[in-house]
């Protein structure tokens, strides 16, 4: 896997997320409480809201357009609602954000 | 021939090694330097020999007898400055001495951070006996004392330099203290018990500098702040000591390499101890480094060992304060958390559970089970059969479960429950023990809950805990599933406890969850931003992305921006900077609104800062559009230039918003002003309406004109613009103290009653008082957003572009 740096940690807020633009779309890095970072899909399966303009709890964020909530580890919408946003590998070394970049590869494959 | 054995270090590893090599039947001779001038003492012990509950004497582990009698050559206040592996020697002040195996055990050294003042006298590090004795020296009764690191370490010293009387303070870098072990309620409650002992804790605080002349005075932290100081400690973290090691091209990543036989990349040349790396990780805790010592002797005996490292749990050892942090507690996905607050007794439990075995727990208050704890993660046994009583620990295998009353029950007597008629829990609980056992009783004996009845839940949750079984109160519904407590509860108790932060309000009131929730987290932000506004710092994770970002998000993820105009009045140089701003960020729509506004709709978010200071620059500030605050004032054109106007209704409407602009309210707040009972600027559908007549402002309240559609209702009639807008500010300060988060005006007096709203506003004193700390509160919160966040632009920005990468 290649895991390209895309980040200072410090670049993002606790509880919070930004952007990253690639070819596909944006993909939204979100840092929870405990400096751990996921990598989702910045549009929601919904109707496409950013979810990294989305509050975050826990290891949750509920979309900023329509409420929904999706688990930030596995992309699984929460409480009942059928959807799921695709997620990327990203892990925190010496305070940069690294994330996997072969889904580019993955995706235009396919 | 006997080997020689020579050890660099007497600390807490090496001495545990010697220990097991001697009972091992060890018979070569040992060489034991020490830059110490002392030999192996129990370094842990340091903090209660700082706080005066022991005595340097009782913590030495290993006396001169003890040396003499296995014949070890102790060469203490000695340090090794090199080692030369081709000869097989180490070099010393007092010359070379051979080896045939070494040892290095040369610990860590604490981190200063690069700041101006750092060498002044009076600036030490906490990591041995004489940083002790300096902090002993210098912590009598009167002095004054800053620590810098609110972890482990720091907080021992701080609290021990209390103890022994200095004022103490506690600058930490992160939002709460211990945060590598504890998460935000556990470093909460460490902070008020703490601070109970009278040590001030400051968060957030970054060290800009150490001031003093010839000697520390003073710490100046980066915002300002200063802190008078006779004695700087800093505790900041620790790096392995390896310098040695180093030069002598031993192989060395952050610490010195070690295999699992502590073997160094020279194979007569061990070490152990913190300045090992093994397999990546470092080590600051002793229980490993035991493990490494027994490993260690017996490879130096030819045994086959291997040291494999094990889970660590943390205590701070200062008396009184429990608390206790043992593997992952980081939430993440896939892990459950299961939390247990005691509010009444300062308690705090958090269980981490992944895929059904217990991976963390974090522990305050009650850390009696924390052993327990620790054996269940070790083991990693599966705990599905016992999670539901889990947290209650093995005596609980039946199962307790958190008391929804139990933050009321911790308040003290004298703690106010009703706001209105000032009546604290004492009180009520006199009256209802003095025989009334109904609410109505309870209200003609003390009036509590008489009058806007917002804390009718809180008087019941008192008689509950007073009467019983005896009583049920009403249950209304919970503010969301993280609490048991409804808004107007949860309300009432921030103030009565006098809660200043997310974390204390989640702990005390006993919140089930760990971070809440996107419902909570908003409406808890406002409540204590409303009622602190001195003390409290707006969370801006907690808010809804519109506040956020300041500007209306639309359905594709663009923004809409809404200058301010005031009373709906505009001039042609703001046009031409709106049309200006229009063009420059290709603006899809300019759209007049409803509330007599200007609207950009379809701006990119990453233009924000831009066409914000570009607004900013030609005079226009931000409309709060998008806010739970003052939105718009309407206004018709009145006796200006109106033939039937009877007042300047729009300069009163230009006043009102300039009055009221950048104060945040439960709801939204918009407000019209019409010059006269033709009420062209439809005044009487708005949260606050003004109708202007020949004899003065007749004020109504408490309309609506969207999903509900009601006439306002006329709170007071006044002769002069000054008290008309006296009154206006004060009904929306009682607004913002009492009203539910999300509930407009016309809800909140639905529910209180518009006649003890005007009981509120006709009273001069109490008048008064509410329009003073609205105009408190103003005096923070009335600044534009746009100009502080226009000021880094690239924070709106995505934080990276990979499509040219893909390109490539
Ligand atoms: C821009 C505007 C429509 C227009 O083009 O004229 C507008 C646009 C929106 N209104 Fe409105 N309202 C606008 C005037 C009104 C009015 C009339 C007025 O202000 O005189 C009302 C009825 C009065 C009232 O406030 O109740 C109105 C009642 C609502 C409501 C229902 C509120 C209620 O409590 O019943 C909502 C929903 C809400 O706030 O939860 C809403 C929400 C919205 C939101 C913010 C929906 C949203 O959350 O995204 C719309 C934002 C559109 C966008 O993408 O920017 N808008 N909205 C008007 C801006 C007024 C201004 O200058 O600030
Ligand atoms: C105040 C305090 C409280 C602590 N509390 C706890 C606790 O509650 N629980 C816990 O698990 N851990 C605690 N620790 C951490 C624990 O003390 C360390 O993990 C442990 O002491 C490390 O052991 P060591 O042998 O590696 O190093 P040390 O104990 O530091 O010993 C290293 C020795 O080597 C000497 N030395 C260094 N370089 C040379 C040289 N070139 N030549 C000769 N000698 C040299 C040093 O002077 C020092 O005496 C605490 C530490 C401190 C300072
Ligand atoms: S009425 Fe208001 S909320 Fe509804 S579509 Fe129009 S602007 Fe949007
Ligand atoms: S777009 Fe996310 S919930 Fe509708």
């Amino acid at each position: 896997m290649t895991m390209i740096d895309v980040a200072a940690l410090d670049d993002i807020p606790r509880d919070g997320a930004r952007v990253v633009r690639t070819p596909q779309g944006c993909i939204a890095i979100f840092r929870i409480a405990d400096d751990r970072v996921f990598a989702l899909d910045d549009r929601c399966p919904h109707k496409g809201g950013p979810l990294s303009e989305g509050i975050v709890h826990g290891a949750q964020v509920t979309c900023p357009l329509h409420g929904m909530v999706f688990d930030l580890a596995t992309g699984l919408a929460q409480g009942g609602d059928e959807a799921r946003v695709a997620t990327y590998a990203a892990r925190v070394e010496s305070g940069r954000v690294y994330l996997d970049a072969d889904f580019m590869a993955r995706r235009s494959a396919a | 021939m006997t080997w020689k054995l020579v050890v660099i270090g007497a600390g807490m590893a090496s001495g545990r090694m010697l220990e097991h090599l001697f009972e091992a039947g060890f018979d070569g001779h040992v060489t034991l330097f020490n830059a110490e001038p002392r030999g192996n003492y129990n370094r842990l012990m340091l903090s209660p020999v700082l706080s005066g509950e022991k005595t340097y004497d009782q913590i030495v582990t290993h006396d001169d007898a003890w040396y003499a009698a296995r014949g070890v050559e102790c060469r203490f206040g000695e340090a090794v400055v090199r080692i030369d592996r081709g000869r097989k020697v180490v070099v010393s002040q007092r010359g070379e001495t051979p080896y045939d195996v070494l040892v290095i055990a040369t610990g860590s050294a604490p981190f200063m951070i690069p700041v101006a003042g750092r060498d002044l006298p009076g600036v030490v590090t906490y990591r041995d006996l004489d940083d002790t004795n300096a902090m002993i020296a210098a912590s009598g009764p009167g002095a004054k004392a800053v620590v810098i690191g609110g972890g482990l370490l720091g907080l021992e010293a701080a609290a021990g330099m209390a103890a022994r009387g200095a004022e103490v303070t506690v600058i930490h870098l992160m939002g709460h203290l211990m945060e590598r072990q504890l998460d935000p309620a556990a470093g909460y409650l460490l902070q008020r018990d703490l601070e109970a002992r009278g040590i001030r804790v400051h968060c957030k605080g970054a060290t800009k500098a150490i001031l003093g002349k010839g000697r520390v005075e003073a710490v100046l932290l980066e915002d300002g702040t200063v802190y008078d100081a006779d004695l700087v400690c800093m505790a900041v973290g620790i790096r392995p000591e390896i310098r040695i090691a180093t030069d002598a091209r031993l192989d060395i990543g952050r610490g010195i390499t070690v295999d699992d036989q502590m073997r160094t990349s020279d194979p007569s040349i061990f070490a152990l101890g913190e300045c090992v790396e093994h397999d990546k990780q470092l080590f600051g805790l002793v229980a490993p480094l035991y493990d490494q010592a027994r490993v260690l002797a017996a490879t130096l005996m030819g045994q086959e060992a291997a040291f494999r490292p094990v889970q660590t749990a943390t205590k701070l050892k200062v008396t009184g304060v429990d608390l206790f942090s043992a593997g992952d507690f980081a939430g993440a996905p896939g892990r459950e958390d299961i939390v247990f607050r005691d509010p009444g007794r300062g308690v705090y439990k958090r269980l981490v559970v992944e895929d059904d075995r217990l991976i963390g727990a974090v522990m305050y208050g009650d850390t009696a089970d924390g052993a327990w704890f620790f054996d269940k993660i070790r083991t990693g046994e599966d705990v599905s059969a016992i999670r539901d009583t889990l947290i209650f620990g093995p005596a609980f295998q039946g199962g307790a479960s958190a008391d929804p009353l139990a933050a009321v029950a911790a308040l003290p007597p004298e703690a106010e429950i009703c706001g209105c008629n000032g009546v604290c829990k004492g009180r009520i609980v006199t009256a209802i023990e003095g025989g009334a056992s109904t609410l109505d009783a309870v209200r003609t004996a003390t009036k509590a809950s008489a009058s806007c009845g917002t804390c009718t839940g809180l008087v019941e949750q008192v008689m509950a805990l007073t009467l019983g079984d005896g009583f049920t109160a009403n249950a209304n519904p919970p503010m969301c599933k993280c609490t048991d407590h409804t808004h107007e509860d949860v309300r009432r108790l921030i103030k009565a406890g006098g809660l200043k932060s997310i974390p204390a309000v989640m702990q005390e009131l006993g919140w089930k969850t760990v971070g809440g929730c996107a419902s909570c987290r908003p409406a808890l932000n406002y409540y204590l931003l409303a009622d602190w506004p001195l003390d409290y710092r707006d969370d801006r994770q907690s808010r809804f992305v519109n506040e956020r970002n300041h500007a209306n998000i639309q359905k594709d993820g663009t923004y809409s921006v809404v200058p301010r105009m005031w009373g709906g009045v505009t001039t042609p140089a703001e046009l031409r900077a709106i049309a200006d701003a229009a063009d420059k960020y290709a603006v899809p729509m300019v759209k007049v609104t409803g509330g007599q506004r200007i609207d950009l709709l379809g701006v990119r978010k990453e233009d924000l800062p831009a066409i914000w200071s570009d607004l900013n620059a030609a005079g226009m500030v931000s409309g709060h559009a998008y806010a739970k605050g003052l939105r718009t004032v309407k206004t018709c054109v009145g006796s200006e230039f109106c033939r039937f106007g009877t007042q300047d209704s729009t300069g009163l409407g230009i006043k009102l918003e300039k009055l009221l602009w950048g104060s945040w309210t439960p709801a939204k707040v918009k407000l019209g002003v019409s010059g006269c009972p033709r009420n062209c600027a439809e005044a009487t559908c708005k949260d606050i309406g003004v109708v202007c007549v020949d004899s003065g402002y007749q004020i109504s309240v408490a309309g609506a004109a969207g999903m509900d559609v009601k006439e306002t209702e006329l709170l007071v009639t006044v002769a002069t613009e000054d008290e008309a807008m006296e009154v206006i500010a004060a009904f929306t300060q009682l607004y913002r103290e009492n009203a539910r988060y999300l509930h407009r005006i016309y809800k909140w007096v639905a529910k209180v009653g518009l006649d003890w709203c005007r009981a509120q506003i006709v009273d001069p004193a109490i008048r008064r008082a509410l329009y003073d700390r609205f105009m408190l509160s103003q005096s923070i919160h009335q600044a534009d957003p746009w100009a502080a966040y226009a000021e880094r632009p690239v924070d709106w920005q995505p934080v990276a572009d990979l499509r040219l990468r893909a390109a490539e």
